[in-house]
C-alpha cells in the first residue's frame, strides 16, 4: 500500500462525507424553513402538477435562462448536458459487472467531456468579455470555473495523450466503496484530476454549487400560484394569529 | 437636502445595454424617516446604537422566518441573465443597479456573518464587514429597486430580488434607519384609514359631489356609496382614486358599471385603502395590520363580496396575501373568488351581456396598455395562469375600438416597471424614476410612431400617478395614461333597464 493510495483513499472518503453532511445539512436546513407568502413567479401553474412540470423545463431546459440569454443558455446548458453524460459515463469505475446502459453511452461521454470544457470556455470567456459580467465576477467564480475546467482538461488529456491504467483506477473506487482498499496508479495526471475532483465534492455544499438544490426549494418556482382557492399560512404566522386577542 | 438635477435620457428605437457608468446613482437617496414617523410605527427613532449587531441578529431572524430569502441568497451562481433585466440599470447605467449586483450587497454580509466559506475565507468568496458604508449602500440602491420581479422572471432559479430588498428595508427599519415616503403613509394609513390622509367626512364630500356631477352629465343617479351596510360588495381601491386624476375616473368606471349591472356596492371609511405599502417594507405584521382593517369593514357593513379596484401592488397583497394574513374568508359568498378584481367583475358582466359598450366613444383614443408589475409578475385573475393579462385587454377591446400593443419584450410577463413602484414615489427620487421610466417610454415611443397610440391604460395607482409626472419628461402629453375603467367609464351604456 503506498501512501498516495492511502493519502487519496482518505481524502476521497473525507470529501464524501463533508459533500453529504454538508447537504443533508442545508436541504434539511431549507426543508424546515417555513415560506410564509404565496410568491411563485407568475403567471404559474394553479396545480401541484403544474409546479412540477414547470421544474422539469427548469431543470431539464433551463427555460427562464433561455428567455434571458441565447449565449448563456448555450453555454450552460452545453456545460450541464455535457457533465451529466461525463458524470454517468464515469459509473463504469464505479459498477461491476457495468450497466448495460453505461457501457451503451461510452462513446458519447467523450463527446460530452469535449463539449463539457468548450461550454466551460464560453462561459468562462464571458467573464472576461462582458462588461458586466466582468463587473459582477468574484474571484471565487474563476476558481470555480478553473477547478471545473481543471477536471474536464487532465481527463480529457488521460484519454487522449497519456492514457491511464484505468483497470487499477476502477479497483482502487471499487475498494473505496467495500471498504477493501487497492493500489492506486500514480500517474502524475490522474493524481491531479482526482484531487480536483476531491475538492469539488468537498465544497459543493458549502459554495454557490447549492444552486442544484436550491432550485428545488426557490418559492419563486415551486410554489402553485392558487391562493385564493387554499389558505397558505406558515407555522411562526400562525402563532401570531393565535397571540392576538 | 436639494433634489437632484432631473435628466431624461434620450429615447432610442431599439433598447441598448448601457455602458457601466460605476456610480452614476450613487447621489441618489431617499429621506429619512424622523423619530415621531418611524415610532409611530414601532420603529426605533434613529440609528441604534449598537446597530451592527442588532442588524445582523435581524438578517438570521429573517432568515429563519423566509425560506427564499435564503435560497436566493445561496443559490445565486453568478451567471449574469438578470443583469440587463433591470428597467433602473438600464435606465442609469449603474451597475449597482443590475439585480444581482444589488443582491450582493447584501449576499456579502450573509456570506460574511453566516456561512463557513465567508468567515474563514471573506475576500475569495466576496464577503464583507457590515460597514457603515455598507449601511449607506444599501440605503442607496435598496431604494432604487422599485420590488417588480422583473429579474426573478430570468433568473434560472427565480431568485427574486424584490424580496432581497424587502428583507434589507426590514433590517433598516429595525436599526431605525427608516424611509421617509413608506413609513409615513403607513402612519397614516393606522391613523385616518388610508395614505392619502384623507379623513371621513371629506371622503363623503368628494363622492357626493363625484354624484351630482353624474347626475349632471348623465341624467341618471350614479352613486357612490359609502360605508351602506348590507350592500353585497364592498370595493376596497386606493385612495388616490377618490380625488388624484386620472385615477378618479376609473373610480366613476366601478359606479357605472355597478350602476349598469344593479349591484349593490358600498365603499367604507374604515377600509378606504387598498394600498399597502408594509409589502414595500418587507415586513409582515404592518402588511397584516394594514389589511386588517379590510376584513374588519366587510364584517361590519355585512357585505358579500371583496372587489378591489385598479392598483398594482394592492392586487398582490389582495389576491396573494389576505386569506392568509386575513383569512379565511368563510363569512363572504363562496360564489365568487373572494377577493375579485374589479377587472375580474367587469369581464364577466361583459361575458354575460350584464352590460355593453358603446365604443365610438372611444374613437378619438388609440389604445395600448401598459401591464403593471405586481398585477403581471406576482397574480392572477380569473380562472388560467395569465388571466392577469388577457382580462384587462378583453375590457379594453370590448370598450374602444383601436387597441395597440407595444413590444412583447414590453408586455405582460416581461413588462417594465413605470419607475415608480416599490415605496419610491416620492419627489426626492425623481431623477430615479425618470430615468427608470426609460425602457417604458422607449417602447411607448415606438407604438406612439408607428400607430398614432394616444392613450396609455393601466390598472394601478402608482403607474398612473407616476407616468403623470414623468410622461413630460420624455415630451409626452400627461393625460396620455388612465385607468382600463375610464375607457369603461367613456363607452358603458346606462339606459334605463
Ligand atoms: S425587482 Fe425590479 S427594480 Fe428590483 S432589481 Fe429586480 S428588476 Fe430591478
Ligand atoms: S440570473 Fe439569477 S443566478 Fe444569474 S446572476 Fe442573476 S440572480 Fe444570480
Amino acid at each position: 500500500m503506498t501512501a498516495a493510495t492511502i493519502f487519496y483513499a482518505l481524502l476521497f472518503y473525507a470529501a464524501f462525507l463533508l459533500c453529504v453532511i454538508g447537504l443533508v445539512y442545508k436541504i434539511a436546513d431549507y426543508a424546515r424553513t417555513p415560506a410564509p407568502l404565496k410568491i411563485p413567479t407568475t403567471p404559474a401553474p394553479t396545480t401541484a402538477g403544474g409546479v412540477v412540470l414547470r421544474m422539469l423545463r427548469e431543470v431539464g431546459l433551463f427555460e427562464s435562462l433561455f428567455k434571458a440569454n441565447l449565449w448563456i443558455w448555450l453555454f450552460g446548458f452545453m456545460f450541464h448536458v455535457a457533465l451529466a453524460l461525463v458524470l454517468m459515463r464515469h459509473l463504469r469505475y464505479f459498477t461491476e459487472p457495468v450497466w448495460f446502459w453505461v457501457a451503451w453511452i461510452q462513446p458519447f461521454g467523450i463527446y460530452g467531456g469535449l463539449a463539457m470544457v468548450a461550454g466551460l470556455a464560453g462561459l468562462w470567456a464571458r467573464r472576461f468579455l462582458v462588461e458586466r459580467i466582468r463587473y459582477i465576477s468574484t474571484f471565487s467564480d474563476h476558481l470555480m470555473l478553473a477547478l471545473l475546467a481543471g477536471i474536464g482538461i487532465s481527463g480529457l488529456l488521460m484519454k487522449f495523450v497519456a492514457h491511464t491504467d484505468i483497470i487499477s483506477v476502477k479497483a482502487f473506487f471499487l475498494g473505496l466503496m467495500r471498504f477493501d482498499w487497492q493500489p492506486l496508479p500514480t500517474q502524475p495526471l490522474l493524481l491531479v484530476h482526482l484531487t480536483l475532483v476531491a475538492l469539488l465534492i468537498a465544497i459543493f455544499p458549502y459554495s454557490k454549487l447549492l444552486h442544484a438544490p436550491g432550485l428545488f426549494f426557490s418559492p419563486g418556482r415551486n410554489q402553485a400560484d392558487n391562493p385564493r382557492e387554499q389558505r397558505h399560512i406558515a407555522p411562526w404566522a400562525a402563532a401570531l394569529e393565535k397571540a392576538k386577542p | 437636502m436639494a433634489a437632484a438635477e432631473v435628466v431624461a435620457p434620450p429615447l432610442k428605437q431599439y433598447p441598448v445595454i448601457p455602458i457601466l457608468q460605476a456610480g452614476a446613482m450613487a447621489h441618489s437617496k431617499p429621506y429619512t424617516a424622523n423619530a415621531a414617523i418611524q415610532q409611530a410605527i414601532g420603529f426605533p427613532g434613529e440609528l441604534v446604537e449598537d446597530w451592527q449587531n442588532k442588524a445582523v441578529a435581524k438578517l438570521g431572524d429573517l432568515l429563519h422566518k423566509y425560506r427564499g430569502l435564503k435560497v436566493y441568497l445561496d443559490a445565486c451562481v453568478h451567471c449574469g441573465a438578470c443583469t440587463d433585466k433591470c428597467h433602473y440599470f438600464l435606465g442609469t447605467g449603474d451597475p449597482k443597479n443590475m439585480p444581482v449586483a444589488r443582491q450582493d450587497l447584501l449576499r456579502k454580509v450573509y456570506r460574511r456573518y453566516f456561512t463557513w466559506a465567508g468567515k474563514w475565507f471573506p475576500k475569495l468568496v466576496g464577503a464583507e464587514d457590515l460597514t457603515r458604508e455598507v449601511l449607506d449602500e444599501w440605503n442607496t440602491y435598496f431604494n432604487q429597486c422599485s420590488e417588480c420581479r422583473r429579474c426573478s422572471v430570468f433568473c434560472p432559479y427565480g431568485i427574486d430580488t424584490a424580496e432581497i430588498t424587502m428583507a434589507a428595508k426590514e433590517i433598516m427599519d429595525s436599526i431605525g434607519m427608516g424611509q421617509k415616503y413608506s413609513n409615513e403613509i403607513i402612519g397614516k394609513v393606522h391613523k385616518v384609514g388610508n395614505n392619502l390622509g384623507l379623513p371621513g367626512p371629506a371622503l363623503l364630500d368628494t363622492l357626493q359631489s363625484i354624484e351630482e356631477d353624474l347626475k349632471e352629465e348623465t341624467g341618471q343617479d350614479i352613486r357612490l356609496p359609502l360605508n351602506q351596510k348590507g350592500a353585497e360588495v364592498m370595493v376596497i381601491t386606493p385612495s388616490a382614486d377618490f380625488f388624484a386624476e386620472p385615477h378618479v375616473y376609473s373610480l366613476i368606471g366601478y359606479a357605472k358599471v355597478f350602476h349598469a349591472a344593479g349591484i349593490p356596492w358600498t365603499l367604507s371609511t374604515h377600509a378606504s385603502e387598498a394600498g399597502n405599502f408594509g409589502l414595500f417594507i418587507g415586513n409582515y405584521g404592518q402588511m397584516q395590520k394594514i389589511a386588517t382593517r379590510v376584513r374588519e369593514a366587510a364584517l361590519e357593513l355585512g357585505v358579500k363580496r371583496l372587489v378591489v379596484g385598479e392598483c398594482g401592488h394592492a392586487w398582490r397583497v389582495a389576491y396573494s396575501f389576505w386569506n392568509t394574513l386575513i383569512g379565511p374568508f368563510d363569512f363572504l359568498d363562496p360564489n365568487y373568488p373572494v377577493p375579485q378584481h374589479i377587472c375580474e367583475l367587469t369581464y364577466d358582466l361583459i361575458q354575460r351581456g350584464a352590460i355593453s359598450f358603446d365604443k365610438s366613444a372611444n374613437d378619438k383614443y388609440v389604445v395600448t396598455f401598459h401591464d403593471s408589475c405586481n398585477v403581471a409578475r406576482a397574480s392572477r385573475m380569473g380562472g388560467i395562469p395569465g388571466g392577469q393579462f388577457e382580462i384587462p385587454r378583453a375590457i379594453i377591446r370590448a370598450a374602444a375600438n383601436k387597441f395597440v400593443e407595444m413590444d412583447a419584450d414590453s408586455i405582460r410577463e416581461k413588462t417594465f416597471c413605470c419607475g415608480g413602484g416599490g415605496g419610491i414615489l416620492t419627489d426626492e427620487l425623481l431623477d430615479l424614476r425618470v430615468k427608470g421610466a426609460l425602457p417604458r417610454m422607449e417602447a411607448l415611443k415606438n407604438v406612439v410612431d408607428s400607430d398614432g397610440v394616444n392613450f396609455m391604460a393601466t390598472i394601478c395607482a402608482i403607474c398612473k400617478a407616476q407616468f403623470s409626472k414623468v410622461l413630460p419628461y420624455y415630451k409626452f402629453n400627461m393625460n396620455m395614461v388612465g385607468g382600463v375603467h375610464q375607457l369603461v367609464s367613456n363607452a358603458i351604456r346606462l339606459g334605463p333597464k
